[in-house]
């Protein structure tokens, strides 16, 4: 994994020092909290309900077992003794005093984490295929173009000031690992017919109040002038978003006002216009950062494991657990093991410091010390041999990490919601476990099979519910939380936003309403379809109509 | 005079503002004036034509190019930062620079912060009237938090790229 040189880590230490400084005029009252808080949101810092809350970023997902460990020490020194994985591929601190946010980040900065970017209306903190580098399906590694985002954004001086904050997502893949669709810049790279690597370039995607599939905006895009492009996209955005309602303020609006052909039409006039050269990345460069991602430490192992196979049999758990956290991995004889923070009861993402150690301890030990974050709010530990998987998996069910549940009905993303932020409207944690704790039973949930459930408590949509299989958003009907079932959204390679089930339900009805649904697809489906295929086939009216009867 | 602050080749200085702006109902006075890009385009040449220096006021929603034949002679164009979160004027400053080639004074006004002193200085704004009463010492310190930077910008300040291909180390 690529590890920040002296260069990097000046720029988190400066980064560190200016913040330490900007606490200290506040703490002193030279400034007052109205002044502060601009400057405290540039570092992450949100004031919330009950305490700040610090927004950690993790680039493009990636995490080793010094981070990891940093990040156990940093919840249980100066938080509760947890932290909470966002679909951002960040780590939320909810409960942090003012005084101690510059010691944190001068602790962050030596093992090179930091929150830099992750709030404020810039390029925020980068996501990428939690599967780079170790999957057959990639045309190249996202990583190397994703870090040298990272760098090329940070702090950079003409976009720091967007008109609202901007997401960028890549992958290098076939499959979308990635949800590049629901990003303000979703970049795929792919090696056209004659060899070249290029990116199909997404512009206008998001979620919230209006939800949007980015279109494509460049088919194909020489990989090396990745930097010049997106420097001309913003550019365009920054000067032509609208300023006047933040509602309207994200580059979607803008897509969608303009058109794709015109607003792509802007962004090759502005790119054609540039010094293309002095923005893009030398070659040199390109290839150091790519070094650091360059695999080491891979055995040559045969394909098939005798350990694996025979774990499986002897072990009914086990096998369970390999058909649902365990993928092929593009070296024989290694695998990708899920490691998911959605064990039945607890909150969506949330990870203790004591799961933080035993995650560290097994990505040192057994997968070539990395880990990574997904944006559906697990771990992953991408390089484990298939040898090592049973052992590994002991010790993940021994933390209450291996709940076999990836990609079923509760692997659920939720949002922190009214139990923490200040901007939602209802509660979004409780639901969440209402649902899991319905369909506890390993066997009924993998009767139901791939059903992606994902709830916001409010429209700002952190909870990607308009993606969602079935997606649920909190609202508030005078002063009670209500929640709007939407059903068929994917964030995929079948990329839908869902439709409206019907009127709003009270807390109490939305996990027996997932219930019903649940009952119609299990009735309705034809062999080999998912809950999606059957609701696209169907559509909506036998999943309404049993929702809805009682009210009839 | 007003005082305003000028960068000077890595410092900042507190300076007599030569300039006096000019609100568009106002009468032009005699001296060197700051005026709107609407006033400028219907007097400018007349003023241009006298013994003075003549500023262009540029709001958040107008574009450098649309100065781009009288750049030569214009002295100051100011950028109007309307809010501090309103970062329309940093692309402006870029493209007068660098696309344009402009050699004038970009001066930034309005809702000026000290925090936005370094984005400032990179996309090559020359003199600021801060609204938060920043002093050049501030103003100095500020636009020097950081050793190194990521991208090329206006200021000229030579990338980590660059760097790491040269050699360069970290300074303590």
């Amino acid at each position: 994994m690529y590890r920040y040189d002296d260069i990097d880590q000046a720029m988190l230490t400066d980064r560190a020092a200016e913040f330490r400084e900007q606490c200290r005029r506040r703490l002193a009252g030279e400034i007052t909290e109205d002044q502060f808080k601009p400057i405290r949101l540039m570092n992450g810092l949100y004031l919330q309900l009950h305490a700040y809350m610090l927004r950690i970023a993790i680039p493009y997902g990636a995490l080793n077992s010094a981070k990891l460990r940093k990040l156990a020490w940093v919840a249980s020194t100066y938080d509760r003794g947890y932290g909470h994985f966002t679909t951002r591929t960040n780590l939320q601190l909810h409960w942090i005093k003012l005084k101690d946010a510059p010691d944190i980040l001068d602790a962050l900065a030596g093992v090179g984490l930091h929150a830099i970017q992750t709030s404020g209306n810039c390029i925020r903190n980068l996501t990428a295929d939690p599967h780079a580098g170790a999957t057959a399906d990639e045309a190249d590694d996202p990583r190397v173009w994703a870090e040298a985002i990272r760098q090329w954004s940070t702090f950079h001086p003409e976009f720091s000031f967007l008109p609202r904050k901007f997401k960028i997502a890549v992958t290098g893949a076939t499959r979308d690992r990635a949800a590049i669709r629901i990003y303000d810049i979703g970049l795929r790279l792919h090696r056209a017919a004659d060899g070249e690597l290029a990116f199909e370039v997404l512009a206008g995607g998001g979620l919230g109040r209006i939800p949007f599939l980015g279109p494509t905006i460049r088919e194909r895009l020489p990989a090396r002038h990745l930097l010049s492009y997106l420097q001309a996209i913003l550019r365009v955005y920054n000067r032509l978003g609208r300023r006047d309602n933040i509602w309207k303020a994200r580059i979607k609006v803008l897509v969608a006002t303009l058109g794709a052909e015109e607003f792509a039409r802007q962004v090759d006039e502005e790119w054609e216009a540039s010094d293309k050269a002095a923005v893009d990345l030398p070659d040199t460069e390109l290839a150091r950062i790519r070094a650091g991602f360059a695999p080491v430490g891979f055995e040559t192992l045969p394909p098939v494991s005798a350990a694996f196979e025979t774990a499986k049999l002897d072990d009914r758990a086990f096998a369970r657990f390999a058909r649902h956290n365990i993928t092929a991995h593009k070296q024989p004889g290694y695998a990708l093991i899920d490691v998911s923070l959605k064990a039945i009861g607890e909150t969506p993402g949330d990870c203790s410091a004591e799961q933080m150690e035993v995650i560290a301890n097994l990505a040192e030990r057994y997968s070539l010390d990395e880990a990574r974050v997904t944006y559906e709010q697990n771990l992953i530990l991408p390089h484990v041999k298939l040898d090592d998987a049973p052992a590994v998996y002991r010790l993940l069910a021994d933390a209450d990490l291996a709940t076999p549940n990836i990609g079923l009905i509760s692997d659920i993303i939720a949002c922190p919601g009214l139990d923490y932020c200040a901007l939602a409207n209802a509660r979004a944690i409780p639901i969440a476990q209402d649902i899991a704790r319905r369909f506890e039973s390993p066997e009924l949930a993998e009767k139901i099979g791939e059903l992606k459930i994902k709830i916001s408590g409010c429209i700002n949509a952190c909870g990607h519910h308009h993606v969602g299989h079935i997606g649920i958003l909190g609202v508030d009907k005078k002063g009670e939380e209500f929640y709007q079932l939407t059903l068929g959204g994917s964030g995929e390679d079948d990329a839908s936003i869902g439709q409206s089930l019907g009127p709003a339900l009270p807390a109490e009805r939305v996990a027996p309403a997932i219930d019903q649904l649940v009952e119609v697809y299990l009735r309705e489906r034809t062999t080999g379809e998912r809950f999606i295929d059957t609701y696209r086939r169907a559509g909506l009216a036998p999943f309404k109509e049993a929702v809805y009867a009682e009210a009839h | 005079m007003p005082k305003l602050i000028r960068w000077r080749g890595d410092r900042a200085e507190a300076v007599e503002d030569p300039f006096t702006s000019i609100d568009d109902d106002q009468v032009i006075p005699q001296g060197d004036v700051i005026i709107s890009l609407r006033r400028f385009q219907s007097e400018g040449a007349f003023l241009l034509g006298q013994c003075r220096q003549v500023g262009v006021r540029l709001a958040a929603d107008e574009t450098p190019e649309a100065l781009d034949a009288d750049l030569a002679r214009i002295a100051v164009v100011a950028l109007v930062f309307p809010k501090f979160r309103d970062g329309r004027a940093f692309s402006a400053a870029s493209i007068l620079r660098d696309r344009l080639g402009y050699q004038g004074e970009v001066r930034a006004v309005g809702d000026v912060l000290l925090e936005q002193a370094k984005f400032m200085v990179r996309c090559g704004f020359d003199s600021f009237e801060p609204a938060d009463g920043a002093t050049p010492g501030q103003w100095t310190a500020a636009a020097h938090r950081f050793r190194h930077v990521y991208q090329r910008a206006a200021d000229g300040l030579e990338p980590v790229f660059v760097e790491r291909a040269t050699g360069h180390e970290t300074p303590g």
